[in-house]
């Protein structure tokens, strides 16, 4: 009988290292987008995973669990796997399988971005804890800073072979630069 | 061409879907008749300037947005959430 293994969305194509960019598939544990329905979702995030519901454009935690605004009324957890006790104030959705997180990181990862993304990812803009809905390229993605050089970067699963090139294009270029 | 969505901030127009006049926020009652719901349908007005319109952030938090625009300049009087106007809500 064949035996089936658990494959990362990008696993053949990273990581990749291109002049001072290095893009790598990081695997976050469980993701799960939390819909606040009433008021009591915050108070029950921040008692069973001690962290706040993070305000738009912003995201708590640190690394290993984290939790990243992600749009209209919407956080994503990730990490950890969600309390039960979340699901009484709201949608708590498993999305661990939907997405693919890379992580972008070295003295050209701004540059890089600067290429694929329409907002200011510097760092005077978009420090550590801050987070965007936007595009990479064409496609939609969650883009945060999760260190003074290094930024989480996700992307709907399908979309892997997009990003990684969509990357490699960029890095290739800032590079080519010198 | 940029527009402020009063969730993200300040975002590019690649990142907004345009719908078109924002007509939807003032449906008709089922029972309206039809010339209310052939206009509502189908007959837009054109100016050359001011209108509202209904933009989609679908390349950020998601939002719909009632955008007040110039037609001529382009410029953005002012952006609002469509969920907090009358007919919005849904």
């Amino acid at each position: 009988m064949a035996e089936l293994r658990p494959m990362a969305p990008a696993a053949e194509l990273l990581p990749l290292e291109i002049g001072d960019a290095k893009a790598e598939e990081i695997n976050p544990g469980h993701l799960t987008s939390l819909t606040a329905i009433g008021d009591g979702m915050g108070k029950a995030l921040e008692k069973a995973h001690g962290m706040a519901w993070p305000a738009p454009n912003r995201a708590a935690g640190k690394e290993g669990a984290r939790c990243l605004w992600f749009g209209l009324r919407e956080v994503l957890l990730i990490g950890p796997a969600p309390n039960k006790t979340l699901g009484r104030h709201g949608a708590v959705v498993d999305q661990s399988d939907a997405w693919c997180a890379v992580t972008l990181e070295g003295a050209a990862a701004e540059d890089v971005l600067a290429r694929l993304v329409p907002v200011d990812l510097r760092v005077a803009h978009f420090k550590r804890g801050h987070t965007v809905r936007s595009q990479v390229y064409h496609m939609n993605a969650s883009i945060t800073r999760v260190g003074q050089e290094k930024f989480m970067i996700l992307v709907f699963r399908s979309m892997a072979t997009t990003l990684v090139h969509d990357l490699k294009q960029a890095m290739a270029a800032v590079a080519s630069r010198g | 061409m940029r527009i402020d969505c009063p969730i993200c901030g300040e975002r590019e127009r690649r990142e907004f879907y345009y719908r078109g006049e924002a007509v939807a926020l003032d449906r008709p009652a089922p029972d309206a008749g039809e010339e209310a719901w052939e206009h509502y349908l189908h007959l837009r007005e054109n100016p050359a300037g001011e209108r509202r319109e209904l933009w989609h952030h679908d390349g950020g938090c998601g939002a719909w947005l009632v955008v007040t625009r110039h037609t001529t300049t382009h410029v953005i009087a002012e952006v609002e959430l469509a969920r907090d106007m009358k007919g919005g809500a849904a």
